[in-house]
């Protein structure tokens, strides 16, 4: 039994960073993509068809560099500043549930890595640590715009650590547990019963106010102040090369999936369906699939360029093949709920890019006044409000 | 398992612990004593005390020692200078420092009972317990403490004040 545990367990590990890897290295294509479309430009293109095979390039650049330790700084901290800033960002998504209870060759198991009891907390102790990988960062460089970008990234993290605290609170508060799992299985039902909309309290703004924290905790832009290039030169890694800056960039990444995939499980019901399966929201994925097989397939017969004609009918048929898995219901109990997860998530992400695409860069005062002059007053008072609901309709 | 756990982060902690104090400049000892904080929660996760060992990460490794870490960054503390010790310290440090440790020692074990403790046997560590207890029989001293620390905050915004002008 022990046995059959450990194997289950190691697998799911291997899995999921496998999955993690690839989604980080390819999560940066689909913003340079996505920023390059916003910009009105074709973006990656050089290397693999629109790019793809970019990613894997710039790993092997990465990991080819030489790795430069400059003379002054304080050797230690320097070189544990980017391991405990990669750790701390993988080390959350262990956590994370990705779909129900499944069942493969008799063995049932959860897709999640580890259920705990106190897994909303486990996720903000974490977070809290990661910030020592950036502000150690800067300090160990020994060099001035490092060290701002580190001073700046520690106050902003702690600063924007309350209102996101306060607006995880607030949801917990309607579901009544600190079990990411038991959060999700609560929201069940339709739409109406994610707690973005769930009653008493519909949980809109702690929704807005989560996402305005956790770009600030991300150092995404328009908070991404730690690094702003025409001050700071490059902010806390000014001083980092080859693999440990891409450490830090891993890093980023791997915090932006784990907020988004936070953001999916508190506000927006998790791995659930926006409605039931009975009013046809299994029918939802092939359908979106079928379609764009479908496009892809028009578009390849009637092509622009001359190898359209084979690479638009073979995405087609690939994208028919995943519409046609989704029907089959032996996969379908594990295959839908991933479905909506990835969804839910890929959307928030997806908004990610695009306000970076958007929005200009916020000036150090007005980040500071803005948390503490709003977002935290906003928060407590919403905490309240919801706390003051809750009590009265229970 | 257990066991193994428990000696492996109670020595981290202690040697942390030890580092702080040697360590001379305070940034080391700073992230030495993030290691004695991050240790001990491990501890209370080990005796079973799930919640407060995510507060304790929480609180003291993020928070404190967080703004322990800012804030000598941001003074730019340097190392510390060892000065030639007096005389006196020479003389009677390693005796008085033997006496303090034989005097704790003496009344940890006279204060606690002998019994044996089990590895994740405590039972109130659940985020629903710690708030039963700390709105119902411990009311008065938790508000109390937050009288306390408002206090402080308030003082330290006075002091702060004093200087600008």
């Amino acid at each position: 039994m022990i046995d059959s545990f450990v194997v289950i367990t190691l697998i799911k590990v291997l899995v999921v960073f496998a999955v993690l890897m690839t989604t980080l290295a390819y999560l940066q294509w689909v913003e340079r993509k996505v920023i390059a479309h916003i910009q009105v430009r074709p973006g990656p293109y050089r290397v693999g068809p629109h790019g793809l095979l970019q990613p894997l390039a710039d790993v092997i650049k990465l990991v080819t560099k030489e790795d430069l330790v400059p003379p002054y700084v304080n050797k230690p901290l320097y070189l544990a500043a980017p391991f405990l800033a990669i750790t701390m960002a993988l080390l959350s998504i262990s956590v994370i549930p990705f779909g129900p209870e499944i069942s493969v060759a008799g063995h049932s198991t959860l897709m999640q890595l580890t259920d705990l009891n106190i897994g909303v907390v486990f996720v903000l102790a974490v977070s809290s640590m990661g910030v020592y990988g950036i502000a150690l960062a800067g300090w160990a460089s020994n060099n001035k715009y490092a060290l701002l970008g580190g001073l700046r990234s520690s106050a902003q993290m702690i600063s924007y650590e309350l209102p996101l605290s306060l607006a995880i609170a607030a949801p917990l508060l309607i579901s009544n547990t600190l079990s990411l799992r038991t959060l999700v299985e609560r929201q069940s039902g339709s739409v109406l019963h994610w707690n973005v909309l769930h009653g008493p309290f519909p949980q809109i703004f702690s929704f807005i106010i989560f996402l305005i924290a956790a770009f600030a905790e991300t150092n995404r832009v328009p908070f991404d102040l730690p690094e702003a290039e025409n001050e700071l030169v490059a902010g806390f890694h000014t001083e980092y090369s080859s693999m440990k800056f891409a450490s830090f960039f891993m890093a980023e990444y791997a915090n932006m999936i784990t907020v988004s995939c936070m953001a999916t499980l508190l506000f927006l019901g998790g791995w659930m369906a926006p409605w039931p399966a009975a009013y046809g929201s299994s029918l939802v994925p092939p359908a979106i699939f079928a379609i764009a097989g479908l496009i892809a397939l028009y578009h390849g017969l009637n092509y622009a360029r001359k190898r359209d004609k084979y690479t638009f009918p073979a995405f087609g048929v690939i994208f028919l093949i995943i519409a046609g898995i989704f029907l089959l219901p032996i996969v379908q109990a594990w295959l839908l709920p991933l479905f909506w997860f990835c969804a839910k998530t890929g959307a928030i992400l997806f908004a990610f890019m695009w306000i970076r695409g958007t929005l200009p860069r916020f000036r150090y005062d007005q980040l500071m006044g803005f948390t503490w002059k709003f977002l935290f007053p906003v928060a407590m008072l919403n905490l309240l409000v919801t706390g003051f609901l809750v009590a009265w309709f229970s | 398992m257990d066991v193994i756990l428990f000696l492996v982060f109670a020595i981290i902690a202690v040697v942390c612990a030890i580092n702080v104090v040697v360590q001379t400049h305070p940034i080391s000892s700073a992230v030495s004593l993030i290691g004695v904080m991050g240790s001990l929660a491990i501890l209370y996760l080990l005796l079973g005390a799930e919640f407060i060992a995510a507060a304790q990460v929480i609180v003291y490794a993020g928070a404190v020692m967080v703004l322990f870490i800012f804030v000598i960054m941001l003074l730019n503390a340097g190392t510390e200078v060892r000065r030639g010790r007096s005389l006196m310290v020479q003389a009677l440090g390693v005796p008085l420092l033997i006496a303090l440790l034989g005097v704790l020692a003496f009344f940890v074990q006279r204060l606690y009972p002998q019994g044996t403790v089990h590895f994740g046997g405590f039972r109130g560590g659940t985020a629903l317990a710690i708030g039963r207890a700390l709105f119902t029989t411990y009311l008065l001293p938790f508000e109390i403490t937050s009288i306390l620390i408002l206090i402080a905050i308030v003082g330290a915004i006075v002091l702060a004040r004093k200087e600008l002008d």
